[in-house]
């Protein structure tokens, strides 16, 4: 009875969660004419599906390709950065004692909570007199400072569970602060680094306010921004079917990204290094 | 192989309260160390400066004959086996033992022969492929101390190796590194806070008290020539009674009766009005299982309570203290980690004695291996300083009620840390 009620919850959770995934699904592989017609079917009506030819189009579409391109570099890059400065600023935090630590964690918290919306009309500003305005940089330094508060707190919890004695070890074995840094503390936190970078990942990923305002071609246009620049002949009528292949093909990256960092993500890995 | 040299090492903190205290010690090549006292003495700072991961505040730490004050650990070429093992937990047994020689580069065929050496020694052999969340205390233990002994160390630091080992597997480890010191002959420095195992493994002991060091010397020279009342009754077990005692001529009162001692112990501390006698439970015996001829008093005193062990018994003898004395046996009982109970005496008696409790029993003293101790400072009056190795507090320049003075101000610092902490 209680196996039972155990599925039942799952399946109702998992329905919530996945049914506007399948319907975005469902929509992509249907004729445009359809959906315009009305079609409350989950599968096409007959005569009403399209196939592949959504994606095809999506794809077709020059500045869909680029946003992808873009939405790719930016959020690798910026993930890239943000762990390592995150990784190097949360040791320091956890292992070094020194003036204004509590000062940067404050701040780094502080900076986590600010809205980001509010932020978007001063950078715009900023951007364009200095020139990061529809660039690269332009994206990746804020999606940057946003992300790397919370990898900072993230790392420097990870840090902090892992005992000092093993760097210490490693040091009398013979390795020099950086080598007991890279060959001892890094491979422990790997979890923690992996989280931070599916999370930095994530908000770069789906970020649409920074992506739309601080753009203005597709040099350097995201996924998000792109699809709403999606209109079609008709502005009254946009191309929902269109729309929703773009979004199932913008999340395949994510789909991929989580499982490859998933496996990485393993609890428990400091177990066994000192008497529990 | 080096001998390590340690010259006045102080280890002071930011607030200046110094954890170790102008301690010197000589570790020669191939010395079995002990370094021993109750928590917070200091003994694992002093192992923890002479690998390099605390500074030095002053003083000269001697390595061979390099002075390694300003080197990092890695540039002093020594093992250290942790206190909780630290094993670096994504690595293999192999590699964990492997990971010293990786660091120094050595090539893969010369790795691969070490470790399967060390690991031939340890029994390691069917574990080398496991992690170490897979191992069970011993093991990783072992493994730990196979990364010590993979390289050409100049020597050995352990930092409370066993305290983590049940009873019976610490009796087998302490065995096994001795037997491992002794195969290599490499110079080693132990620290523990466990009598038993400073007794056995140490070829010289070094008992400490708040970072200071009280005396230098083997177990034996420990054991029947403690240097002053804290030696005295941190090493043995069960621990030295000590009693209230006035000297008269070759006549000691104790609060059972008076006893005699020999000319020689009573010429040193005439006139010294009341001291502590310390005797240990096995100079007592129960008067009429000891054979008649051998020398030694006799007193009578009503037994409150025995533990009969086979081999052994052990009766308990309750008495009272004049104040200054029980104060000074208070402190005592603090430095050593101990609870104040009721002074009462221990004394150990043939296992075939058939004292029970209750019983008004004679109970025989053999008075040669009495010592007699001054109530301030705690020293031994009745110390034969030709075999008691060292003992820093009586040597020239140095003055036992200073070191008193030093130790209080300490023990004093210690309090208010710890109700800080607290608050």
């Amino acid at each position: 009875m209680r196996k039972l009620g155990t599925a039942v919850g799952c399946v109702l959770i998992l329905l919530w969660c996945l049914l506007p995934v399948a319907w975005i699904i469902s929509l992509s592989f249907k004729s445009q004419a359809a959906i315009t017609n009305g079609s409350p079917g989950f599968f096409p009506a007959d005569g009403a599906g399209a196939g592949w030819q959504n994606y095809k189009d999506v794809l077709d579409n020059p500045q869909f390709r680029r946003a992808i391109v873009n939405s790719i570099g930016i959020s690798l890059i910026a993930t890239l950065l943000s762990v390592i400065i995150a990784t190097l600023a949360a040791y320091a935090i956890a292992r070094l004692e020194f003036k204004g630590k509590k000062f940067v964690l404050t701040m780094a918290l502080a900076i986590a909570m600010f809205p980001v919306v509010s932020l978007v009309g001063p950078l715009f500003d900023m951007w364009r007199t200095i020139g990061l305005y529809d660039t690269w940089p332009g994206l990746i330094i804020p999606y940057m400072s946003f992300t790397l508060p919370l990898a900072i707190w993230t790392l420097s919890a990870f840090f902090r569970e892992i005992p000092w004695e093993l760097e210490q070890a490693a040091q009398v074995d013979g390795a020099t602060s950086w080598q007991a840094f890279r060959k001892v503390i890094v491979p422990l936190a790997a979890p923690g680094v992996f989280t931070a970078a599916i999370l930095t990942f994530f908000f770069a990923w789906n970020d649409f306010v920074f992506g739309i305002s601080l753009t203005s071609t597709e040099s350097a246009r995201p996924i998000p921004a792109a699809l709403s620049f999606f209109v079609g002949a008709d502005p009254f009528n946009r191309p929902a079917s269109l729309l929703a292949a773009g979004a199932v093909v913008s999340t395949i990256p994510i789909i991929i990204i989580v499982l490859i960092f998933q496996r990485k993500i393993v609890a428990g890995l400091t177990s066994g290094a000192v008497k529990g | 192989m080096a001998a390590i040299d340690m010259k006045n090492i102080v280890k002071k903190y930011g607030d200046g309260f110094p954890a170790v205290n102008d301690v010197s010690i000589d570790v020669a090549d191939g010395e079995f160390m002990i370094l021993v006292g109750p928590s917070g003495c200091g003994k694992s700072t002093l192992l923890r400066m002479i690998v390099g991961l605390e500074d030095i505040t002053s003083g000269d730490m001697m390595i061979g004959d390099r002075k390694v004050n300003d080197l990092a650990p890695k540039e002093r070429n020594l093992a250290m086996v942790f206190q909780n093992y630290a094993l670096y937990p994504h690595l293999t047994v192999y590699e964990n033992i492997a990971f010293p020689l990786r660091l120094a580069k050595e090539d893969n065929k010369t790795v691969d022969e070490k470790v399967r050496a060390a690991s031939k020694t340890l029994e390691l052999d069917e574990h080398l492929d496991r992690k170490p969340a897979n191992l069970s205390g011993g093991q990783r233990q072992r493994v730990a101390m196979g990364r010590a002994i993979v390289r050409d160390a100049d020597a050995f630091l352990f930092d409370e190796p066993l305290s983590n080992l049940d009873a019976k597997l610490r009796g087998q480890m302490r065995s096994e590194i001795a037997r491992l010191q002794k195969k290599l002959g490499i110079t080693t420095v132990y620290v523990t806070h466990d009598q038993t195992e400073a007794m056995t493994l140490g070829d010289r002991v070094a008992v400490l008290k708040r970072g200071i060091l009280q005396q230098l010397a083997s177990p034996r020279e420990l054991y029947t020539n403690p240097g002053n009342l804290f030696v005295a009754g941190f090493i043995g077990s069960p621990p030295m009674n000590f009693l209230p005692a006035t000297v008269e001529g070759t006549t000691v009162e104790l609060p059972f009766g008076k006893v005699e001692i020999p000319a020689d112990k009573a010429a040193k501390v005439a006139g010294r009005g009341l001291l502590i006698a310390g005797i240990r439970p096995e100079a007592f015996e129960d008067a009429s299982v000891v054979d008649q001829t051998r020398k030694g008093s006799t007193f009578r005193a009503k037994i409150d309570q025995v533990e009969w062990l086979g081999n052994t018994a052990y009766a308990y003898i309750p008495f009272e203290a004049p104040p200054e004395v029980l104060e000074q046996l208070q402190q005592l009982e603090r430095d050593l980690d101990g609870e104040t109970l009721r002074t009462q005496l221990v004394v150990s008696l043939d296992g075939s004695s058939k004292v029970a409790e209750d019983d008004d029993a004679e109970i025989w003293v053999d008075t040669s291996q009495m010592h007699l101790f001054d109530p301030a400072t705690g020293e031994n009056l009745t110390i034969d300083l030709e075999r008691a190795g060292r003992v820093p507090a009586l040597e020239q320049g140095h003055d036992p009620a200073e070191q008193v003075q030093a130790e209080h101000e300490v023990a004093d610092r210690q309090t208010a840390a710890a109700e800080s902490a607290e608050g």
